[in-house]
């Protein structure tokens, strides 16, 4: 049984992006705002604070979930992923690489967490179609590009993954993008 | 938009959060998935002064069949049984609603059970244990009792959960399953609550006569409504349109929707003829093509 009382602190760990974090926390602390002003990882967006427009979705355990419908002490000793965790080394995860491509963003605020969930989808969907695309998408408000661009994102990071699977190392034979941008 | 301060418990078992019920009374408030709970609090149109957290009850975690009952912990993520190809075996209503609820990442974190007792009308996973004829197990400090869905919904967000009692298991029955069954519910858009929804689960005979019937409907009234005098003009006859008209006609007889902001009480009683139509047709439909290979 573990009690903290409202003016108290509680001493939190988590592991977020790898790294093990240890920060003391009020127990009304949001996931959300304790991602972004404890651990600095303001990757994770705040947008409506009550679950309707998936700008705050984090992976907690691997699964997205909205980081502002739980609270911080609730996550303690669990694994977090947040935006700043998907590229390795200074290399995009392919979802960020397609995303660049396909213009599925503008201003972006919605971005981080459609790429949470995209992440998890993709682990858990080895060939979707549009309408499963889309229907995971409708857990996210996007209010600058709309939804096309993020589609075929999806959709280019599924084809590529395919394209590995079948013969390594062979170019880019169609392209899913409507869009392209040369490399820079 | 923050929540405001709260005392926070996390029992390590149902017995321990049985006690802190009982300890704080009415200012304790149970947090499971969260789901519901959190943007409410984060509006803070309810400020609890002590939030007990089970969340993290494993032993309330787990789908398994027993005899003729599919039992489900009330901590069960709606994921999971969303995804449980038990329930897709057993109660495949449930497999068939539970996409509907909010999104996949909702439905990550939010539980079985939470879902239960926070008894919106318009939610889908009442609405169908409605229509499984399920029960419930409710916990307290003096020990467990068992509630038939038929007398748990009270009103809005009111069921027969009494302060200081926990939903511990959902009891669905499965000695016979259905052999037609189907969930459908009308929503602006995805993920949104339903205007009105409408689940059925139907049995039929070799000569495709109807010998069971449950149909219930959402989003129409104060609580989830089993329809059964519609159900009861189906028992002995083949479904016909115009038996089928009929049929949806009663169920929407007796169903009294307020209007509100997203549909006026003539659409939704409209909506819920419209739907009842269309469960009791695909369900019908289903029992007729198994029954035929069976």
């Amino acid at each position: 049984m573990i009690k903290v009382n409202r003016n108290e602190w509680f001493n939190l760990r988590m592991q977020v992006n790898g790294k093990r974090y240890e920060e003391r926390v009020e127990p009304r602390k949001l996931l959300s705002d304790f991602l972004r002003e404890d651990c600095g990882l303001t990757g994770t967006h705040v947008g409506c604070e009550h679950g309707v427009c998936g700008a705050c979705t984090v992976l907690v355990d691997g699964s997205a979930v909205r980081s502002c419908l739980m609270f911080a002490i609730q996550a303690e000793g669990a694994e977090i992923t947040t935006v700043e965790g998907l590229a390795q080394g200074g290399i995009p995860h392919p979802l960020q690489d397609a995303f660049s491509e396909c213009h599925a963003l503008q201003c972006g605020f919605c971005t981080p967490g459609i790429l949470m969930s995209s992440v998890e989808f993709l682990e858990t969907h080895s060939n979707p179609g549009t309408e499963e695309i889309k229907d995971m998408l409708s857990g996210h408000l996007c209010r600058c590009t709309g939804y096309k661009g993020i589609v075929e994102a999806v959709q280019r990071v599924v084809h590529r993954q395919k394209e590995g699977e079948e013969a390594s190392g062979s170019g880019d034979a169609v392209s899913i993008c409507s869009r392209t941008t040369p490399a820079v | 938009m923050k929540p405001a301060a709260f005392d926070y418990l996390r029992p390590s078992n149902v017995e321990e959060a049985c006690q802190l019920l009982l300890e704080y009374g009415e200012e304790g408030k149970l947090i499971a998935g969260g789901q519901s709970l959190l943007p409410i609090l984060n509006m803070r149109l309810s400020t609890p002064e002590f939030l007990i957290d089970i969340s993290g009850l494993q032993e309330l975690k787990y789908i398994h069949s027993e005899g003729d009952w599919l039992n489900i912990g009330a901590l069960t993520r709606q994921r999971d049984v969303e995804r449980s190809a038990l329930v897709k075996e057993a109660a495949p209503l449930l497999s068939e609603a539970l996409p509907y609820i909010g999104h996949m990442q909702t439905r990550n974190r939010g539980t079985f059970g939470g879902s239960l007792v926070h008894a919106d009308p318009t939610a889908e996973i009442p609405l169908s244990l409605l229509a499984l004829n399920a029960s419930v197990v409710v916990q307290s400090a003096e020990g467990a009792r068992e509630v038939e869905l038929n007398d748990f919904f009270i009103t809005y967000l009111t069921t027969d959960i009494m302060p200081g009692e926990i939903l511990r298991e959902v009891k669905i029955p499965v000695g016979s399953i259905p052999m037609g069954y189907s969930f459908q519910e009308y929503s602006r858009k995805h993920g949104d609550f339903a205007l009105v929804a409408a689940a059925c689960v139907l049995d039929t005979d070799e000569q495709n006569r109807i010998t069971g019937v449950r149909l219930t409907l959402g989003g129409v009234d104060a609580v989830p409504v089993l329809a059964a005098d519609a159900a009861d003009l189906l028992i002995g006859e083949k479904l016909t349109d115009t038996l089928l008209q009929e049929a949806s006609r009663a169920a929407s007889a007796h169903v009294d929707p307020e209007g509100d902001l997203h549909a006026s009480r003539e659409y939704r009683l409209h909506l819920a003829q419209v739907f009842a139509a269309k469960v009791m047709e695909t369900a019908y439909n289903r029992a007729v093509a198994k029954g035929g290979t069976a």
